[in-house]
């Protein structure tokens, strides 16, 4: 056990579409730094949060945060999330819907703390001036960031975000990733992030570990997962897709790259799973210009 | 008009709807949320006011009621309370009789709110029972609503029960369920429709407003 780590080592079942699949993750994170999680639906993504929350037991591991032993199987013993001060930022926000903003966020003080932060927060996320609205007459954008300011509150060691932008627009999620660094700054937790956007992980995260059937298929920083060996001169090209039409042999694909909708013919086996809205990179190796699916 | 029939009608409604919410709230929320095995044979039970006869349960409640029974000679030695043909023993048998329109409405209005919430507060520090009168029960105010006003209903409209363990001691157990009864038996038709009447007007009202006012709580919830 490291003082300084996260230390995660659990064996669970993942309940699928497809039937039951065994669940293996073993991972250590510097304690202030910040990994994105990443892979296709189903993998265990959420699961593995919502374990590192104490709100789902694995069947059996070990999870410990610096010196503080969060869960032992062997030894039986299992914090409850309460005690593990954490943030997490659900999904669907979560936000409490019979509170005003300032309530929600007032809600998470614990007894006898200063009030301070929660007018420190709310000019943070810059809705001070819609703090006695309630949840449903805010936007999409708004309701996210008070999901994201009611997890600090209580300052947490561990901040997890389940896929927190995806429902956003793309200048929003810019802004939230700048005001997700600013705090990260402010605050030096830790963060574990759900997200598919290549884009995001490249922004915010120190280590990416991508998750496949409940394993751990490749980790390590965005630059060693996603870009090619730096001894080739290769280029990496990013986009997202906007149509894809599926021949016997090949799937065509219109895609928008570099700002540009470029047209794209790739083999079926690089292209399987791809869709309309779906991040990429795409891998050129310039000697032999084979073009490369590297991630969906 | 004798309207102590009537006084006692809506006096017993609203003493045992007001207790059963206490009591049912957190059997409601422990169906809800609980893992335990025995569910299914706990759910079987509280439902079967649903399903059988009124005098079947009245039957039973007269038996352990009454202190020639075991249950009914313990009560009444412990705390010197009678409970056949009496009021406390209609409040008792009408709990019972009830408790499925309350726990069944509570229950669902708890399962009907999203996982999350109860998640999230938990990520926040919060206990279970914080959790859930300060997040959980605000936030199915209808379902509370629709629960109490049903079980008060019900109990309104309790007769055979009544008839079995309360008889009809006037000011102690004669409802106006059994009023209406007596003044038919006896052909005093006039009577009878007046109770009848009054019953269905006061009744009607009550339900008239419990949906105007849950109807307005859910369109608040709806986003603008």
């Amino acid at each position: 056990m490291s003082d300084n780590q996260l230390e995660i080592h659990i064996e669970h079942v993942l309940e699928t579409a497809n039937g039951k699949l065994p669940m293996q993750i073993s991972l250590s994170v510097e304690l202030g730094s910040i990994l994105a999680v990443t892979g296709p639906s189903g993998s265990g993504k959420t699961t593995l949060l919502r374990q590192l929350a104490g709100l789902v037991s694995p069947v059996s591991g070990h999870i410990s945060h610096g010196n503080k032993t969060w869960l032992d199987t062997f030894l039986k013993t299992n914090m409850p999330t309460q005690k593990r001060n954490i943030g997490f930022v659900f999904q669907g926000y979560a936000l409490f819907p019979h509170l005003t903003v300032r309530e929600n966020l007032t809600f998470a003080l614990e007894k006898g703390a200063k009030t301070g932060i929660i007018d420190e927060l709310l000019n943070d996320i810059d809705l001070i001036k819609l703090a006695d609205r309630k949840p449903f007459q805010l936007s999409g954008g708004q309701q996210q960031r008070v999901a994201l300011a009611r997890a600090l509150v209580r300052k947490p060691d561990l901040l997890l975000l389940d896929e927190p932008l995806s429902a956003l627009d793309h200048s929003l999620r810019g802004n939230l990733q700048e005001l997700i660094l600013k705090f990260h700054r402010e605050y030096g937790f830790t963060m574990i992030i759900v997200t598919h956007d290549l884009g995001e992980i490249f922004r915010l995260a120190n280590q990416v570990a991508v998750l496949e059937d409940g394993k751990i298929v490749r980790h390590g920083t965005p630059s060693e997962i996603y870009l090619p060996n730096e001894n080739t001169k290769d280029v990496v090209l990013y986009g997202k897709v906007l149509t894809c039409i599926t021949f016997p042999d090949h799937i065509f694909v219109r895609a928008v790259i570099q700002q540009n909708i470029q047209e794209l013919k790739l083999p079926l086996h690089l292209a399987s799973g791809i869709k309309p809205g779906c991040s990429f990179a795409l891998g050129y190796e310039l000697g032999n210009a084979e073009i490369k699916m590297i991630d969906l | 008009m004798d309207w102590q029939p009537l006084l006692l009608t809506f006096k017993l409604a609203s003493i045992t709807s007001i207790i059963l919410l206490v009591v049912a709230l957190p059997v409601a929320y422990w169906l809800a949320f609980g893992k335990f095995k025995a569910r299914g044979i706990v759910e079987a039970i509280i439902g079967m006011p649903l399903v059988l006869p009124p005098s079947v349960i009245g039957f039973y409640l007269l038996l352990a009621f009454s202190p020639s029974y075991w249950f009914g000679a313990w009560i009444e030695k412990m705390i010197g309370l009678r409970l056949v043909f009496s009021f406390p023993g209609l409040v008792i048998a009408s709990i019972i009789y009830s408790l499925p329109f309350m726990v069944y409405p509570l229950r669902a209005g708890l399962q009907s709110l999203p996982v999350s919430l109860q998640e999230a507060s938990y990520t926040l520090g919060k206990g279970k029972f914080e959790t859930f009168y300060k997040i959980l029960l605000p936030n199915c105010k209808p379902a509370v609503l629709t629960a109490f006003v049903l079980t008060f209903a019900h109990t309104v409209g309790e007769f055979g029960v009544v008839l079995m363990i309360g008889g009809n001691i006037p000011g102690v157990t004669k409802v106006a369920s059994v009023a209406i009864y007596n003044e038919v038996e006896a052909l005093n038709y006039t009577a009878a429709n007046q109770y009848a009447l009054v019953l269905f007007a006061i009744t009607f009202s009550i339900l008239l407003m419990v949906y105007s006012i849950n109807n307005r709580l859910l369109r608040v919830r709806q986003p603008a």
